[in-house]
């Protein structure tokens, strides 16, 4: 059976027709050299840029999250309303306008930043707002027992938090904290537009060679699941460890 | 060994311990009997501060709170470790088996040695009757069993006082059995113990003085048989009446 695609070229004048790739041994061909030669270039994209941009930032906004998280909690009202704008300027403002400001707006007052440091900040103070929600909720849901009981043997609050309520919190926030993660792996593609040389940029700069746009893309976003796949495992894996005490 | 003077708790317009002043002598036992919203619980509460009186004055050993002025969170730490609370509903740590509930006090709070808190805790939990249970997580445990490991939990931690805040409420009636042994026990080894509760028959058997509050004040006091037997005003008799 013929199948043919139709194809316009971005002035949209001149028109183009392919035969697919399934009739057209050539087509195939070029096809197939194009998404292997693009392999290894995308391949260091991400494990140069796009993997240690997202894990960077993740810890340190798990890190910013509990500590936004501790201080919604507390009961100083200075520390309390300090987490309060934080967490409300940067859940109400879109991420890449975020990241603009940080590269391309900051050198207007004389900071100007690497490309990644760049990336790195923005996407921390992002999971830092959105993930303190989740770990505020999680220790929100241990009962006040919990924490009665860890004082009267005696302990203070940080002793109490660390051994008694995180690890209970813990097992709770495994699955949305894992949906943040996994955001965060395709939201780090944003870091294209401020010049990181991450898995998404290596891709739009192979297409601007040869205009296979649709390969480049497709190829993209097939790596970016091959990364993402894995990671609901271990969420399970987490979770069965979390929950190894609890009544199934 | 305790003294309370002019102990004084609201919350909000709601005033739940009213100018309360008590004394108790070391080795004794103390059971607080009340109908509920009388304020025993949160007397026991405000002994190991985890409700803050509005006033009043503390003393457990040689340790004084004065709750007319500010007390700072680090003297209220230290205060609590001259008690041992055991909750109506165990409040065992989930994530922890019973021996590592037992041994996180010690541990943590002590900066024990762990082999030196394991075999405390293995003798103590031997003593509640669960040296079978070690590696037991509280969700495999029976409610009898669990607030048994909070007795041993508490124990570790050698407390001068051991605060019993209706200890068998919670509990299936078979299992109330083995959780007032371990407490007889534990008297007739000269622990100092105030227990609120409803178990009449354990009042009867080892108090050696029975409290009874009513509305936020102690109505009446004194050894359990005059209070069973001829209690001197109206609202204990009533009291008694009705449960009896």
């Amino acid at each position: 059976m013929m199948v043919r695609i139709k194809l316009y070229q971005r002035n949209g004048s001149e028109k183009m027709y392919l035969n697919s790739i399934v009739t057209d041994p050539e087509a195939f061909q070029r096809y197939y050299d194009i998404a292997v030669s693009s392999l290894l270039p995308l391949a260091k994209g991400a494990l140069f840029y796009t993997i240690p941009l997202s894990i960077i930032s993740f810890i340190i906004g798990i890190v910013l999250a509990l500590l936004t998280a501790l201080a919604r909690l507390s009961s100083i009202k200075i520390l309390k309303v300090i987490a309060n704008v934080y967490v409300s300027i940067i859940r109400g403002t879109p991420l890449l306008v975020q990241l603009f400001i940080i590269f391309y707006g900051l050198p207007n007052v004389g900071i100007t930043l690497d490309p990644f440091i760049a990336a790195t900040i923005g996407f921390s103070l992002n999971v830092g707002a959105y993930s303190s929600e989740i770990i505020r909720g999680a220790i929100l849901s241990i009962p006040n027992g919990q924490w009665e009981a860890g004082y009267s043997i005696g302990m203070n609050y940080v002793q109490n938090l660390r051994r008694i309520i995180l690890p209970q919190a813990v097992r709770v926030s495994v699955p949305p904290l894992s949906n943040t993660f996994i955001s965060l792996i395709k939201d780090s593609s944003l870091a294209a537009l401020i010049l990181v040389t991450e898995m998404f940029r290596v891709a739009q700069q192979i297409a601007s060679t040869n205009y296979e746009f649709l390969l480049l893309y497709t190829e993209v976003a097939v790596l970016y699941w091959i990364i993402c796949f894995p990671l609901s495992l271990i969420q399970q894996r987490l979770e069965h460890h979390f929950g190894r005490h609890l009544k199934r | 060994m305790i003294s309370i003077n002019g102990l004084s708790k609201r919350f909000g317009d709601l005033e739940v311990l009213k100018n309360i002043s008590l004394e108790v002598d070391k080795g004794k036992v103390i059971v607080v009997i009340g109908p509920s919203g009388s304020g025993k619980t949160t007397l026991l509460r405000c002994l190991n501060v985890l409700e803050v009186p509005t006033s009043g004055f503390v003393q457990i050993s040689n340790k004084q709170l004065d709750f007319s002025n500010h007390v700072s969170k680090r003297d209220i730490t230290e205060f609590r470790k001259l008690t041992g609370m055991v909750f109506q509903s165990y409040n065992l740590f989930p994530h922890k088996t019973a021996l590592q509930n037992v041994m996180e006090g010690p541990i943590t709070v002590k900066k024990q040695d762990k082999s030196v808190a394991r075999k405390k805790a293995e003798q103590l939990l031997g003593k509640v009757g669960l040296g079978d249970k070690l590696d037991f997580y509280p969700f495999q445990l029976s409610g009898g069993q669990q607030q048994r490991v909070g007795i041993a939990r508490a124990l570790a931690m050698e407390p001068e006082v051991m605060l019993f805040d209706e200890p068998t409420s919670a509990l299936d009636p078979e299992l109330v059995g083995d959780v007032l042994k371990v407490m007889k026990e534990l008297a007739n080894e000269g622990m100092t113990m105030i227990v609120v509760t409803h178990e009449m028959k354990f009042a009867k058997e080892v108090a050696d003085e029975v409290i009874f509050m009513d509305g936020g004040y102690i109505v009446e006091k004194g050894d359990p048989k005059t209070i069973f037997t001829l209690p001197k005003e109206a609202r204990t008799k009533q009291f008694l009446q009705l449960i009896q």
